[in-house]
């Protein structure tokens, strides 16, 4: 039987089951209401729910297992008994609103340990093949190696140095250029401007927050890339390549500003206003009390700012596979293309070799590297931020 | 201590005040840099992309002899579809040709030359409007048809006399005889609808390629990530901000959901290609799983903004719905609910905004496919969205790897799509928070 | 010219008003506040006696939609002339503030503040001095001197609000302006500031607010009385506790109103 007839079924038993109960109940007490131990309604409701909460449990469990030829029988036996069931059970007597929802607080539950799920799921998926990975390719060499050549005759040299290399680099000008502008840009709005600069500036900075990387990406490319390379890096000499460190790094600052400044307005304004007050009164000016108590008393709030943003910094694909280069190169010119984690990730599962080769499966391990670092920085920045607004709240 | 006057400022208090004003000029210089960057994105991605919106056409009588494209003479569909484009090429050679004569237009290209300078793409077109009605074969029919992606550049103001000098698939008579057509209004440049609903085109034909099949593909995932990601993350936010104890388990889980809201969206891709595809054994390249990834991607940040709009309701609506004898449930869905509904909205709005405009997962899921069909919404073969597409920051992606220049205004283009797409969809979350905002 | 009586007293307002937006919060209120003098403010809240008093050091300036009126002379020369620096102002005219708001910092740094920001100090050990005898003075030297390094946070209610004290004299200033000092502290803390405050009468010209009348009757020599943005009554604080001229002002004392 197919999935889609029997879902069908399914779905038609709980229609009947909302409003065949409420007739059941109504036929044996007649036209007095009162005597029953819920309303009509929630009879129609509990009975819906028995019928849609097992099926829901069977589907996600059969699509766990792969499906089968069965599974289509599989979902119409269990509609079909749990809507037996729970017409038979309805009765006047019965408590249907307080089973209705006891359901219904099953499916809250459910739906939070989705996220759960989705954790354990990226957590196992990248492991899985990355087991098959170190199975293929020593995880020394990967760790450890200063070359990454891959190559389809099979003695690819996979090492991930010069690829964190290309990351942490393209990741550090992005910060050196949107920490200052962002946390700037935060406190000029937050302590200085002017109402109307307020309403101007400040959805201009997010609207830089809503557009899509890859946005940012084709920026890098058809913009940025060439005029670093047609006015800085080809008359300086540093070379011709229009992807570059610098053109990655810098689009990705841009990128970064709305994120360090929304940040950082928010953890500026946690500081209580009487603390400016207080060195106002001894008179301070604006920049003093700025430099010398709001900053310092917004410090770890700000750290862990800068990390959440270097975490996005890492993590980021599209301005990187765009504007950064594919060459995998352990330099210090900023004007040379370089490349990065999740520019492998990308392009080693959109090639064409075979998935089971470590060419492929280097990928998981990629990801599962650029996983534990994020995780690491979020897990870390995360716990700054939080007990950084305890402290004033 | 001396009695100093307040009247006059001293030399520190004059070096603080300059060290004041440099401070504030930072912050400012700071917002200037951000909008100015700003404005250059946009410049850049507007000027280089509205051009997308404007393509070159020609509106020539092109001869449909019923011996070259009906040998058969019984308009049998099956015979007629033997007639490759190739066939039809040397037709609007013919066409083209023909009016250039008739308008008594000099030239010295030859007859071929003249031919190319319509698009591989207007044979298909021809091609496809006999096959659709057989009987036109026979007659002289007018159609509109694409110039090629030079001549195109050239009205655009992208392909130059100069630059078409030194450029093997075009020279300066072609354009010189375009210009010429033009000025006679036979070659025309006009809105482009055929952008936003054309297939993608191939590699040599840029002229042609459209956004149909990402926008139906974006589509079709958007609804997925609607119908999914909506009620599961309402439900969790309910059961977290409502329902669950202050326990280890539930503080897991909320740490879990902010790290998965900053988790790099390319994860999301390694989930949805180890789990939906190789493990569940969806289709590749299809909205269905390209769905699922991004519902899991913009379940976190729906169930942040959720949460925030249930605490923003006052818990002294709980207590009245409670104190008349409501359920715990009864309270949540009668009362905080509603009063939540607006703030719930527009954080879905924006997370489906932000996942309408992803595109590292979907590369991983295949969807940078080369899509020529549009999607079904269902097949039974391939269930409900099955079948393979493509997605509009992908499709910019795909068209920033061509060779051909011309596809780089055919990105930009597509991102004033994506952009005008995401504008909408801000205007709507901003005029429900306004509308629906309530104060306490 | 001035007269003999105006350069007599330290601070000597005329005719002040202040708006906050569309609000009128201080309606035309003359005062004359003496030199080495505890001066009370008393009124039933909102009636503008703290914001009058956030208008002698101008930190009224730092509220975007007030506007102040009228003229406050400062020794004979008005502080809301274009000419005055408010930062330079508010080192003369100390502030202690409602809420006892240290600096998230150490001991030390919260005194030296004032004095680094605004050069008092030749050198290391007279900054050292500066914050001794600051500390001295608010009588918290003895309980601060072995842990002047550890975080000023880290100290009781009434030792923060005496330790923002010693920050405001660390700057030298030549007024002190109070603003409910004791509002957020227990009655033995309250004990310790009010003797603090009679002692540092011999030095500066204190003003302070206060919400409770035993307050202004143990600490000050002179009460004003605000009601509703106006200045009614003025004068020894035995006179206006024992027989006002007004009659919202015996309203207020005797508890009808407030």
């Amino acid at each position: 039987m197919s999935i889609s007839l029997s879902l069908l079924i399914a779905l038609s038993l709980m229609i009947i089951g909302f409003y065949a109960a409420p007739a059941k109940v109504r036929a044996s007490v007649g036209s007095d209401q009162r005597q029953l131990a819920a309303l009509l309604r929630q009879y129609g409701l509990n009975t819906a729910l028995s019928v849609l909460i097992p099926t829901i449990a069977v589907v996600i469990g059969g699509a766990l297992a792969g499906g089968g030829g069965l599974f289509g029988w599989l979902i119409v036996i269990v509609a079909g008994v749990a809507f037996m069931t729970a017409m038979l059970r309805v009765s006047p007597q019965q408590r249907a609103r307080t089973e209705a929802e006891a359901w219904i607080k099953l499916i809250l539950i459910g739906a939070s340990v989705i996220a759960i799920l989705t954790t354990v799921g990226i957590v196992l998926s990248m492991l899985f093949e990355t087991r098959n990975f170190f199975a293929q390719y020593s995880w020394s060499d990967f760790f450890f190696s200063a070359e990454w050549s891959p190559n389809f005759r099979g003695d690819s040299a996979l090492g991930i140095i010069p690829l964190l290399w290309g990351t942490l680099y393209i990741s550090f000008i992005a910060l050196l250029f949107a920490v200052p502008i962002g946390l700037f840009a935060a406190i000029y709005l937050s302590e200085y401007a002017g109402r109307r600069m307020r309403c101007v500036a400040k959805p201009a900075i997010e609207i830089l927050a809503g557009i899509p990387t890859i946005v940012y990406g084709l920026f890098a490319l058809i913009t940025v890339g060439p005029v670093l390379r047609d006015y800085f890096a080809s008359p300086m000499g540093f070379g011709d390549s229009a992807s570059s460190v610098m053109t990655a790094g810098l689009v990705m600052g841009i990128m970064l500003i709305p994120f360090v400044s929304s940040l950082s307005d928010d953890i500026i304004n946690a500081v209580p206003q009487a603390m400016r007050d207080g060195s106002l009164g001894l008179g301070a000016t604006k920049s003093e009390t700025i430099r010398q108590v709001v900053i310092p008393a917004a410090l770890p709030g700000i750290v862990g700012a800068v990390l959440l943003a270097a975490s996005r910094a890492i993590g980021e694909t599209m301005i990187v596979v765009l504007g950064a280069g594919a060459a995998a190169r352990l330099s210090l010119n900023p004007f040379e293309a370089m490349t990065t984690v999740t520019v492998k990730i990308v392009s080693q599962l959109t090639g064409d070799t075979d998935f089971a080769s470590p060419e492929t499966l280097v990928a998981f391990a990629l990801c599962l590297t650029l996983f534990v670092i994020t995780l690491g920085l979020n897990v870390f920045a995360l716990f700054i931020v939080r007990k950084y607004r305890e402290q004033y709240e | 201590m001396t009695h100093k006057s307040l009247l006059t400022v001293d030399a520190l208090t004059r070096k603080r005040n300059t060290a004041e004003k440099r401070f504030k000029a930072y912050g400012l210089g700071a917002i200037i840099v951000a909008m100015i960057a700003l404005a250059l994105l946009l410049t850049s991605v507007v000027s280089t992309g509205s051009s997308a919106f404007k393509q070159t056409y020609a509106t020539i009588t092109v001869p449909l002899p019923a011996a070259k494209l009906d040998k058969s003479g019984t308009r049998d569909l099956a015979v007629m579809k033997k007639v490759t484009t190739i066939g039809y090429a040397s037709l609007l050679r013919d066409g083209m040709v023909a009016t250039v004569e008739e308008l008594g237009i000099a030239t010295d290209l030859n007859a071929k030359t003249i031919g190319k300078m319509l698009s591989k793409e207007a044979s298909a077109t021809v091609r496809n409007a006999v096959l659709a009605d057989p009987d036109i074969v026979g007659t002289d029919m007018e159609f509109k048809l694409l110039m090629n992606g030079r001549i195109d550049g050239y009205f655009k103001g992208r392909v130059t006399m100069e630059s078409a000098a030194l450029d093997g698939n075009t020279s300066p008579e072609e354009l010189q005889l375009a210009q010429a057509l033009a000025d006679v209004g036979v070659v025309d440049t006009t809105f482009n609808w055929a952008f936003l609903t054309a297939p993608d085109a191939s590699d040599q034909r840029p002229e042609a390629a459209g956004l149909g099949v990402a926008i139906l593909g974006s589509l079709y995932m958007m609804i997925v990530v609607l119908v999914l990601a909506l009620p599961i993350g309402v439900a969790a936010s309910i059961y977290l901000e409502e329902f669950a104890p202050k326990n280890r388990w539930t503080d897991i889980i909320e740490v879990n959901i902010s790290n998965l809201a900053a988790v790099p969206s390319i994860v999301y891709g390694i989930l949805g290609l180890a789990i939906f595809i190789n493990f569940m054994e969806f289709n590749q390249s299809s909205p269905l799983v390209g769905g699922l990834c991004l519902t899991l991607m913009t379940l976190p940040t729906i169930i942040i903004s959720t949460r925030a709009a249930l605490k923003s309701v006052p818990p002294s609506i709980r207590d009245a719905a409670l104190g008349v004898g409501a359920s715990k449930i009864q309270a949540v869905f009668h009362h905080v609910l509603p009063l939540a509904a607006s703030g719930i909205l527009t954080g879905t709005i924006i997370g489906l905004a932000q996942a309408l405009g992803e595109t590292a997962p979907l590369l991983l899921i295949g969807m940078v496919a080369f899509v020529r069909e549009y999607p079904a919404a269902y097949t039974p073969d391939a269930g409900l969205f099955g079948e393979a597409a493509t997605a509009l920051p992908v499709q910019v992606f795909n068209w920033t790897q061509r060779a051909d220049p011309s596809f780089v205004e055919r990105a930009s283009g597509a991102i004033i799509t994506l952009l005008i797409f995401l504008l909408i969809m801000n205007a709507i979350a901003i005029f429900l928070r306004r509308k629906f905002e309530r104060r306490w | 010219m001035k007269d003999k009586t105006m350069t007599q007293s330290k601070i000597s307002a005329k005719g002040v008003q202040v708006h906050y937006a569309d609000t009128h919060a201080i309606k035309d209120v003359d005062v004359e506040i003496a030199d080495k003098e505890v001066t009370a403010f008393i009124g039933p809240s909102g009636c503008g006696k703290s914001t009058f008093l956030r208008c002698i050091n101008r930190m009224n300036d730092t509220i975007g939609i007030c506007r102040v009126t009228g003229d406050i002379r400062i020794d004979g020369e008005d502080i809301y002339d274009p000419k005055v620096d408010p930062v330079q102002l508010r080192a003369k005219v100390g502030m202690v503030f409602q809420k006892p708001n240290p600096f998230p910092k150490s001991i030390y740094d919260n005194v030296a503040y004032g004095p680094k920001i605004h050069g008092l100090a030749r050198d290391k050990d007279d900054l050292d001095q500066i914050v001794e005898n600051a500390l001295r003075k608010a009588a918290l030297w003895n309980e601060a001197k072995d842990r002047l390094h550890a975080s000023g946070t880290g100290l009781s209610g009434g030792q923060q609000q005496r330790l923002c004290i010693a920050r405001a004299i660390a700057t030298a200033p030549e007024v002190l302006l109070m603003d409910e000092p004791c509002s957020a502290l227990d009655p033995i803390a309250t004990a310790q500031v009010e003797e603090l405050i009679d002692e540092l009468r011999q030095s500066y010209s204190v003003v302070i607010v206060t919400h409770s009348m035993q307050q202004a009757a143990r600490v000050s020599q002179k009460t004003a009385f605000f009601h509703l943005g106006n200045l009614v009554e003025f004068g020894e604080t035995d006179k206006i506790f024992t027989n006002p001229e007004d009659p919202r002002t015996e309203s207020y004392i005797s508890g009808r109103i407030g």
